[in-house]
């Protein structure tokens, strides 16, 4: 393999790591908080993606309109979701919780199925991610930066919000104990709601960078992306939002560089993340940055 | 006496329940067959996830690959050398099974003791962990043996599956191993070993300090749930002729765990009631995806509707009832004839069934 050839595969690699990483901090802010894996989290990437392909398509909106609108209605429907679903269930056992995210996944997919039909639709890339970029021997079509870029920044404001804010520290307290939180006076269901339209709103950001580079979208293509962020997370101690980052990167960059070095594998790229996933957790149970927990009796 | 009773009740009810399979059998189309037939399925699948979750109270989302190991088991043992050529066209099968022919009885203790085998392999690391972590685990697991099958030709085919699987599944062996599999989840969970795992799903590590060998008792759990779910994806796959991989997605696993919900974490009767619910609902539902024409109004068809409405429904149940349909509940013939004797005795019978440990009376045919 040439060194350009890696350097276009290290840079495709990071870019697919990025968007992993935007939709396993959602996972892991919910984990962090309710203890719950959010299943449903997987399909507010296609909520996301869709509601950008609605606004650009259907209401002809550029996409600098189209695709904020989406992430702040796919925030308000993370929250709805948080609502209905699963603020009833807090105070009952976790398998109550997580059957209804198992639900609520079903539920979205369907609906998606029902109201966007199942045929997938071309997005269409606004024009300047779309440009083709030549380093030498290197060539790199624009949206592979931009999608490092966007979510650079979303990272450094995701950062900023929660170890800066008064909100951010809530929702850190949260996390180790909500209860006490309650108790010294945070609201603690408005917390969780931020912490929901926080999660969503990075997920839809995922959703529409994700469509961005795999231009197809689909009721169902959440799931993978969604199953994928969350070994992310898991591999970066979930709960631990540096982590997730982490976890990310290093998942899709490994992906995509074992499928470059070994292409006969590529039928296994899905089997091999979730191999790293296993290996992980029998040998460091709590993910890379994950804090040990002790057992309490 | 009472129990003599009961045995000699339940005896009679499973020779009621024969009459009625043959009925069935014989009078039913082959549709309505195949749906019974479904059901009894779908009954093992979510009798053996109670097992492992309900009584064990170990997460496990292996599932729907556990179901694959035996459908595809099930399915190369019961082909015809002559099928299987027709099927692997792309490159031929693995030498050792191309002329391997077998009767259905062996083929579903092979596939259940394989699958069995892969259940314990995979248990045995993955036990170390707990709760959540488990349950990705597993999932991971289970979306490991799919991926198996899609890319190990010559093995399974890959992703084009196998077709022209003979039809041997009928309501006798469905539910014949139906009822075996509830049999003895039964009176496992009745026995010594059963407490250990109740022990083990209420508090893990009082049940260790009261010297519960957690180790031997969760495998045992896995092992012989993954032996049942083994021999209903053996008899899924000779049910429905035709399987490729993506049936045994996670999202079968979903649907077990969302049967099992809705009957009841840590009720036999409430999975087999709900696993059959669940079945027959869905069919019920087939016509809404279908075009309807009201008048001069034509509706056009909907795919994906009749899963809304499941999940719509499901959510329903995890939110205002919570408990499913069964609770802890079992059926007994000591609370059926306290219900048919009145409400005074019924209320009485009830209140002890209640409680989780006289739920485990007799055995539910």
């Amino acid at each position: 393999m040439t060194f350009e050839l890696f350097l276009q595969h290290l840079a495709n690699g990071i870019s697919l790591g990025s968007l992993y990483a935007l939709i396993a901090i959602g996972y892991t802010m919910v984990y962090g908080i309710l203890r719950l894996i959010n299943f449903a989290h997987g399909d507010v990437v296609m909520l996301g993606a869709y509601a950008a392909f609605y606004g650009a398509a259907l209401f002809l909106l550029p996409w600098y309109i189209a695709f904020p609108l989406a992430i702040i209605i796919t925030a308000a429907l993370g929250v709805i979701i948080e609502r209905i679903a699963y603020k009833p269930l807090r105070e009952y056992p976790r398998i109550n919780l997580f059957t209804a995210a198992v639900a609520v996944s079903f539920l979205i997919e369907n609906l998606g199925i029902v109201i966007f039909g199942g045929r997938p639709f071309a997005f269409t890339r606004p024009e300047f991610m779309d440009v083709n970029l030549s380093f030498g021997k290197t060539s790199i079509i624009s949206y592979t930066f931009i999608i490092i870029i966007t979510a650079g920044i979303l990272f450094a404001i995701l950062l900023y919000l929660v170890n800066k804010t008064k909100a951010g520290m809530a929702m850190r307290a949260l996390s180790k104990d909500i209860e006490t939180t309650g108790l010294v006076g945070v609201n603690t269901d408005r917390i969780i709601m931020f912490t929901f339209a926080l999660g969503s709103a990075l997920a839809a950001a995922g959703g529409i960078l994700w469509a961005t580079k795999f231009p197809q979208i689909n009721p169902l293509m959440g799931v993978m992306p969604g199953l994928k962020a969350f070994i992310a997370a898991v591999l970066g101690g979930i709960g631990n939002i540096p982590g997730a980052m982490i976890g990310g990167f290093l998942l899709g960059i490994s992906e995509i560089l074992i499928v470059a070095f070994l292409p006969s594998l590529s039928g296994y790229r899905d089997a091999f993340a979730f191999a790293i996933l296993i290996l992980l957790l029998l040998f460091r149970p709590n993910g890379i940055m994950g804090e040990v927990q002790a057992e309490k009796v | 006496m009472k129990i003599k009773r009961n045995t000699l009740l339940t005896l009679a009810a499973l020779a009621v329940f024969y009459g009625l399979l043959a009925l069935a059998e014989n009078t039913l189309n082959t549709y309505w067959v195949r749906i019974l037939n479904l059901c009894a399925v779908y009954t093992i699948f979510a009798v053996t996830f109670n097992l492992i979750f309900g009584y064990t109270g170990q997460f496990s989302l292996g599932h729907a690959g556990f179901a694959a190991i035996g459908a595809y088991v099930g399915a190369l043992l019961t082909l015809s050398p002559a099928q299987k050529q027709a099927n692997f066209f792309l490159q031929p099968i693995l030498p050792f099974l191309a002329n391997v022919e077998m009767p259905f009885l062996p083929t579903l203790i092979i596939a259940g003791l394989l699958a069995a085998l892969i259940g314990s392999l995979v248990a045995w690391p993955a036990l170390r962990l707990r709760g959540d972590y488990l349950a990705i685990a597993t999932l991971g697991f289970s979306e490991i043996i799919r991926i198996f099958l899609v890319n190990w030709q010559p093995l399974t085919n890959g992703a084009m599956g196998l077709k022209g699987i003979p039809e041997y599944t009928n309501l006798y062996w469905s539910w014949g191993a139906a009822i075996v599999t509830i049999f003895i989840v039964k009176r496992l969970i009745d026995s010594s070993y059963g407490r250990a795992m109740k022990a083990i799903r209420d508090d893990e590590v009082a049940a260790e300090a009261l010297g519960v060998n957690l180790f031997k008792h969760k495998i045992m759990a896995f092992a012989v749930s993954a032996f049942f779910i083994g021999v209903a994806g053996a008899l899924f796959s000779n049910l429905i002729s035709t399987i490729d991989p993506k049936v045994f997605l996670f999202t079968l696993t979903y649907q077990i765990v969302g049967i099992t919900v809705m009957g009841g974490m840590g009720s036999l009767t409430g999975s087999a009631v709900a696993a059959s619910l669940y079945t027959i609902f869905l069919e019920l539902l087939r016509p809404i995806e279908s075009q309807i024409t009201i008048g001069s109004l034509m509706i056009p068809g909907r795919p994906g509707m009749r899963m809304v409405i499941f999940s719509l429904l499901l959510l329903f149940v995890i939110l205002f009832y919570r408990k499913g349909l069964f609770g802890q509940k079992e059926f007994s013939w000591d609370w059926l004839i306290g219900f048919l004797r009145g409400k005074n005795r019924k209320m009485k019978t009830s209140q002890t069934l209640g409680s989780t440990g006289a739920a485990d009376k007799e055995n539910k045919s």
